[in-house]
């Protein structure tokens, strides 16, 4: 439903102006105080950029097709696997992310220190080579595993690149994701928890009903700001045989010898989904917002 | 007498170096009004705080309504039994007035949605605030958060309702609304337990006052009692001040 938001506010954006000058708008200010409608947040003017460098895009595409489209059409398959690492990756980072930051905050001291040694752990790596250990190592361990088990299946394991990249991408952003949820939660007052456990119910219960609802209105701007980092970083997995918008980029581009042409459109491309995901990101900001 | 509904025999509580209860004895009978009065870090809050279990007491041995608090599965027996009146209201800021009250009726008594919701209703008029009922609580006064929160704990049907400095955070105007709620409930003959410094509720509604310092029970007795002569010197001194107000 994003795109009712993105079109109302331009609507509202231009009916305003145009009823300036006729009648004022009778309930502007009743819906000014409707929490989520306010001015503020029917008009959104960052939309604009978006609509700006979709239209630089198109208009590259139209104006100088060669070489702009033949790079379109080559990169084209490359920009699906991007989005689609990104988008499953992040559906796993947020799991693994909400699971980390329950066990950061776990009683239990087995969880919390199972939990505390991922996140120092995997956040003291470059992704860059985790995503070649993935890649490169890991097979290697598991066919070693398969033999030492005499299971031929797994000796004869083939690796699936786009799989290993998911695996690498998930691993070490769900590290990042596990703090931001800690935090998320631990930002909520402990009286809130309190008030859960002394009406009889459970610790799971408090935390899926109370906590956590609370908490999610509170991580989103973090949570929506790693998405866009997720999104850019999907470039580095280019160097482990994943055949992403970069590589695709790269290809054209040891072909062809245009180097400005390939990454001007590239750049522009990963601008054009950045800057849409943060819109949408802040646009369900908006919508999350509700009285405290 | 009968079996109390509260029994606790020589409870101790640390926090870190801070001994924080010192062998507490209390019995509380079904329909009693207990009022505990005392300074700041005398021990009030956390002895409240120990019956239902949101403090870990150290040593000791409590029983609520039958129930020892040892067990994970007991705790949450007793907390179903107990209402809880916290001083920040603590109600469910992303949830409505009637959310906040249907919630742990529909996931800790399996009430079903049209049941909680009636039964929410019905409380949210008792404390009269049925107009507020889609509001959210931060459109609401203090007092009126209060007694929401009143209205969410009674709407477990507890046994015992506890009380914790209900009406410490509230603007003076709104303390009477709070305690009119809290006075008709002590008329119902619900057993309730508050800390408190409202003299005026302890002489209206309290069947005992009992007086805490250091963590220990200093001395017990009807409110006009404890109010008029009290025996121990330390109640002489916090009463004076108190009183002069």
């Amino acid at each position: 439903m994003p795109f009712r938001g993105f079109f109302s506010n331009l609507r509202g954006a231009i009916s305003r102006r145009s009823t300036d000058t006729e009648e004022p708008l009778p309930n502007q200010e009743e819906l000014n105080r409707v929490p989520g409608a306010e001015l503020s947040s029917r008009l959104d003017p960052w939309w604009w950029l978006v609509v700006a460098v979709a239209f630089v895009i198109v208009l590259l595409l139209v104006l100088k097709s060669d070489p702009y489209w033949n790079i379109l059409l080559f990169v084209r398959d490359g920009l699906a696997i991007t989005v689609l690492l990104t988008v499953v990756s992040f559906v796993f980072i947020v799991v693994l992310g909400l699971l980390g930051g329950l066990g950061r905050i776990a009683k239990n001291p087995v969880i919390h220190l199972i939990a505390t040694l991922y996140v120092e752990i995997v956040r003291g790596v470059p992704l860059l080579v985790q995503l070649i250990w993935w890649y490169f190592a890991a097979p290697v361990v598991i066919q070693a595993i398969g033999r030492l088990l005499h299971i031929s299946a797994i000796a004869n394991y083939q690796s699936n690149a786009i799989l290993l990249a998911i695996i690498g991408l998930v691993i070490c952003y769900g590290a990042y994701m596990s703090e931001i949820f800690r935090a998320g939660i631990q930002s909520i007052h402990q009286g809130q928890m309190e008030a859960a456990r002394s009406l009889g119910m459970t610790y799971m219960q408090s935390m899926r009903y109370v906590i956590l609802p609370q908490a999610l209105r509170v991580v989103l701007p973090p949570v929506g700001n790693e998405f866009i980092m997720l999104l850019k970083d999907t470039s580095l997995v280019s160097v482990v045989a994943v055949a992403d918008l970069t590589r695709r980029g790269r290809e054209f581009m040891a072909t062809h010898f245009n180097p400005i042409e390939v990454w001007t459109l590239i750049a522009l491309l990963y601008l054009i989904m950045t800057l849409f995901s943060a819109r949408l990101i802040s646009w369900m900001e908006k919508r999350r917002r509700f009285e405290r | 007498m009968s079996e109390p509904i509260i029994y606790m025999e020589n409870v101790h509580k640390y926090f870190g170096h801070i001994h924080a209860l010192r062998s507490v004895n209390l019995e509380v009978q079904k329909g009693e009004v207990v009022v505990i009065l005392g300074p700041s870090g005398s021990g009030k809050s956390t002895l409240l705080r120990c019956i239902n279990h949101l403090e870990v007491y150290n040593s000791g041995k409590i029983i609520v309504d039958g129930i020892p608090l040892k067990s994970a599965q007991n705790i949450n027996a007793v907390r179903r039994e107990v209402g809880m009146v916290f001083q920040s209201f603590n109600l469910f800021s992303h949830l409505t007035v009637t959310d906040n009250l249907t919630l742990a009726q529909r996931t800790v008594r399996k009430r079903d949605s049209k049941e909680a919701k009636e039964i929410a209703a019905k409380l949210l008029a008792k404390v009269g605030i049925s107009d507020k009922a889609e509001c959210y609580p931060g459109q609401l006064s203090g007092g009126q958060q209060q007694r929401v929160a009143i209205a969410r704990a009674l709407a477990m049907n507890p046994k015992i309702m506890l009380f914790d400095e209900p009406t410490s955070a509230l603007d003076p105007e709104m303390i009477k609304e709070v305690l009119d709620v809290m006075l008709a409930l002590a008329k119902e003959g619900m057993t309730m337990i508050v800390v408190s410094h409202e003299m005026g509720f302890a002489r209206a509604a309290a069947s005992r006052c009992i007086f805490m310092d250091e963590g220990q029970i200093i001395e017990q007795g009807t409110p006009d009692k404890l109010f008029s002569s009290p025996s121990h010197e330390r109640t002489k001194i916090f009463l004076s001040k108190v009183l002069q107000l």
